[in-house]
């Protein structure tokens, strides 16, 4: 019995992911073949890549310069794609296909700055360092879309959520002079968005994407109402104080890595000490086993004596929060003041980050990684003057989005209960 | 034989009506007017008092008078509504005096002056009625469409490529050539996302926003490289177009009423066609009400996907194709703001119903229109107009707060015609 009925779902997985398995197979290959046709054989053999591993102006966990022949890195980072490309082909990688898909992304992302940088010097360090401040908008999002789906509630408002909390947190904080309240406040807006999702969602039971379309249009409209009405008018109260670079005693002075992680934005901690405790709390607590259950059999979860509807709101709630917090990077964290639509899809981004990392926060964390560098490359290349019009380099982030969406959406992936609003009968 | 497969097929759509509950021959129950149009009607009144909300809670001189006294402070916020909103309209509608007085002194060019806020009105509202039914079309066929706004840049794009580079050609060809070129460009990029959703089930909504993303950036690289205009100042803009591309304006300036919005009713009314009298129209609906109903009924949902996405694109590369050939002449960066979002909100209050979409989007041209004079007046920025249709919006998704609000009794729900899939994307 135990025999058949496993039998059978390990017959439906491999059917479901045999198009799906075809298609990384070539993705993989493809990427295989560009770095070996577009940038290996581009290169004359004896020209060498300079890369600078420490960004600039840092002095604690110096690394040395290193230094690659171009033309044999992209060959053996065209032999790694195409043996992850093969075994995908002929074995699978199963549970492991986001993961061997992001390390392929990286592949072609690390052979794209080998070919830019042959002959020249390209700062590495610097690029990572841009690429883990970039990627913390994302990954936040991501995460507050963890939380809201995770309790059967799709949230597209994220996108709407940050911009608006991008708006409260600079008035609060250039109101108060502190950060702290800042962060607070951009919070605070957050949440009240989120309890308006929270309510139409499950209160109303009205359809989620419109929902939280409703935020996204109230959201932009509502922002660059108050920042013509006042932002633009009053520089006062939009020049918040912002929280800076912070290097951490002892592992900032980690070679490379330090520099990197451990000497950056405060917000980059944020992130990491919230990507713990979610994970934490979502895997391994009971209020995490619950969350998760309403989010999959509502109305299992019912008869087991769970409050379904309690526990969307509190979810939704959360991922307000930490939408709230993502925005709050924006004008506290990285710009220093608010202008319209200035989390440019971020959100979105953000969503497409959680699917890539299968609702789990761990995997997000890559995928937000992986956006983050594609982003840093088109702003850090875009100033070196690679030849490629800036416009495409801005492209890369929106097209891996793309992919990564064809690649990886699979059925048994989401939570089954997201979107559907729960009736109790 | 012959006989009984009609019979069959008939039998088959019978079904199919009874599965979509409403029809356009004969809809079950007749809801009479005042209820079919209740709860929207009710929606832009509360909508519009929370715009006043809003105008006065941001006013300054409200604030200032509060402090002289409760009553003043009542009266200077009540004033204050009234300026605005009076501007709102007299700049949507035109004012009635100004008319009036336009019309006695017998001067052409003040009459033409007195009468152009009701026909720029019509301008305004004339890409919100394409975009509405863009957006409406793929709500039919279960499919949420967010990325108008790219497929109208790759539309105006087209268009305008095909409107200057093309010389020597009459306009009755000219002209329909760059709005098929305008059309062909949305249907593209509203096809890649609906291939990608019908092939691998990539979601549409986060595919149209990347979509969007690509195409703003692609459009930068246009104007700023191969459609650039040599000589035109700092900001990038493409050629001219020709003369034989233009779609015409009926008067001269400063009215800029135009062909265009003709052709968006007919647009209108060849989309209500499709949709409610052609078997195809019936099919698509079917796919979007009810996805597993239509695979029983031997429907390709995939190809619905596709053919709907598409079709939805064309519709929002027409409005940028129209609006670029009768109004801008050539392309600037950031022409279209927020078309986008705007139209799933026309297409939700007017019940994806191709009539509802040219009401609401004649509404929401009007408000905006308006909303340039209110600007002028009263210094309300107009983004208000975004405020007012996303609680418009919210109050039509959800009549229960409506009902709640003005103690409705006799609502009937369930005639919410939008059914989206979530995530898993292929039903």
């Amino acid at each position: 019995m135990s025999k058949s009925t496993h039998a059978i779902q390990h017959k439906q997985i491999t059917e479901v992911s045999k198009p799906r398995r075809y298609g990384m197979a070539i993705v993989e290959i493809g990427i295989a073949l560009l770095i070996f046709f577009a940038f290996a054989l581009k290169i004359a053999p004896d020209v060498e890549t300079n890369f600078v591993m420490t960004p600039g102006g840092i002095t604690q966990g110096t690394m040395q310069d290193m230094i690659l022949p171009s033309r044999l890195t992209l060959l053996v980072l065209a032999a790694l794609a195409s043996i992850i490309g093969l075994v995908q082909l002929f074995k699978g990688f199963q549970k492991q296909t986001n993961l061997m898909v992001g390390i392929t992304g990286f592949l072609l992302i690390m052979s794209f700055l080998v070919w830019q940088g042959a002959g020249k010097s390209l700062n590495l360090g610097g690029m990572l360092n841009s690429a883990v401040l970039l990627a913390v908008p994302i990954t936040l999002a991501a995460f507050a879309g963890i939380l809201s789906e995770r309790c059967g509630i799709v949230n597209i408002a994220i996108e709407g959520m940050m911009l608006f909390a991008a708006m409260t947190g600079t008035i609060i904080g250039s109101l108060t002079g502190s950060c702290f309240l800042g962060i607070l406040g951009a919070i605070a807006g957050a949440l009240g968005l989120a309890a308006i999702h929270a309510m139409l969602s499950i209160k109303y039971k009205i359809n989620q994407t419109i929902s939280g379309t409703v935020i996204n249009i109230f959201s932009a409209g509502i922002t660059a109402y108050v920042s013509q009405k006042f932002l633009q008018v009053n520089e006062a109260i939009n020049t918040p104080p912002m929280l800076g670079r912070v290097p951490i005693p002892v592992l900032a002075d980690i070679p490379f890595l330090g520099p990197i992680l451990f000497n950056t934005n405060v917000f980059v901690y944020l992130l990491m000490i919230i990507l713990v405790i979610l994970q934490f709390a979502l895997f391994s607590t009971r209020w995490g086993l619950r969350l998760r259950s309403v989010g999959e059999h509502p109305k299992a979860a019912d008869t087991l004596g769970i409050n379904v509807n309690r526990l969307r709101w509190m979810g939704v709630l959360l991922s307000g929060a930490i939408a709230g917090l993502a925005g709050a990077f924006f004008t506290l964290g990285s710009v220093g003041r608010f202008e319209e639509g200035m989390t440019a899809g971020k959100g979105f981004i953000g969503i497409a980050a959680m699917i890539f990392g299968n609702w789990n926060p761990i995997g997000s964390l890559g995928a937000g990684l992986l956006f983050g560098f594609a982003d840093a490359i088109g702003s850090k290349l875009s100033i070196l003057g690679s030849g490629i019009p800036t416009q495409f380099m801005a492209m890369a982030p929106y097209l891996i989005t793309m992919i990564v969406l064809a690649g990886f959406i699979g059925k048994g992936q989401a939570p089954a209960a997201a979107g559907t609003p729960y009736d109790k009968e | 034989m012959k006989k009984e497969e009609q019979e069959k097929i008939d039998r088959g759509k019978a079904f199919l009506r009874k599965f979509n509950k409403e029809d356009g021959d004969e809809p079950k129950e007749k809801k009479s007017f005042w209820q079919s149009i209740r709860i929207p009607a009710l929606a832009i009144l509360t909508g519009l008092l929370i715009g006043a909300i809003l105008i006065v809670l941001t006013s300054p001189r409200v604030y200032e008078a509060f402090g002289q006294g409760f009553f003043r402070g009542i009266g200077t916020a009540l004033n204050e509504v009234y300026v605005s909103y009076r501007a709102l309209f007299t700049g949507a509608f035109g004012d009635l005096g100004k008319i009036i007085k336009a019309i006695q002194s017998g001067t052409p060019h003040q009459i033409r002056v007195a009468i152009n806020p009701i026909l720029e009105s019509l301008v305004v509202s004339t890409p919100y009625i394409f975009t509405g039914l863009a957006v409406a079309l793929g709500f039919r066929a279960g499919l949420f469409n967010i990325g108008v706004e790219g497929q109208l840049f790759i539309g105006t794009a087209c268009a305008t490529f095909v409107g200057y580079s093309i010389k020597g050609l009459p306009g009755f060809i000219h002209m329909p050539l760059a709005l098929l070129a305008g059309m062909v460009g949305g249907a593209l990029w509203g096809f890649i996302p609906g291939f990608l959703k019908a092939k691998t089930g990539g979601h549409e909504v986060i595919n149209t926003i990347m979509m969007n993303y690509i195409a703003f950036r692609l459009t930068d690289w246009l104007l700023t490289g191969p459609m650039t205009r040599q000589g035109a100042g700092s900001m990038p803009v493409s050629p001219i177009i020709e003369k034989s591309a233009e779609i015409p304006q009926f008067f001269p300036s400063p009215i800029r009423f135009h062909l265009g919005f003709f052709i968006a009713l007919g647009v209108a009314w060849f989309i209500w066609w499709l949709l409610f009298k052609t078997t195809w129209g019936l099919n698509l609906r079917t796919v979007g009400t009810n996805p597993r109903a239509a695979k029983y009924a031997g429907l390709s949902t995939d190809k619905t996907t596709m053919m709907g996405m598409s079709i939805s694109g064309a519709l929002a590369g027409l409005a940028g194709a129209v609006q670029t050939l009768a109004v801008n002449r050539s392309m600037a960066i950031g022409l279209s703001s927020g078309y986008g979002f705007d139209s799933i909100a026309l297409a939700l209050i007017g019940n994806n119903h191709p009539l509802g979409v040219v009401l609401s989007s004649l509404l929401f041209g009007s408000l905006r229109n308006g909303a340039t004079r209110m600007m002028v007046v009263s210094r309300i920025p107009i983004d208000i107009v975004s405020v007012i249709q996303a609680i418009i919006l919210m109050l039509v998704a959800a009549p229960g707060i409506i009902q709640a609000i003005y103690h409705l009794k006799d609502l009937k729900t369930g005639d919410n015609k939008v059914f989206l899939s979530g995530w898993g994307g292929k039903a």
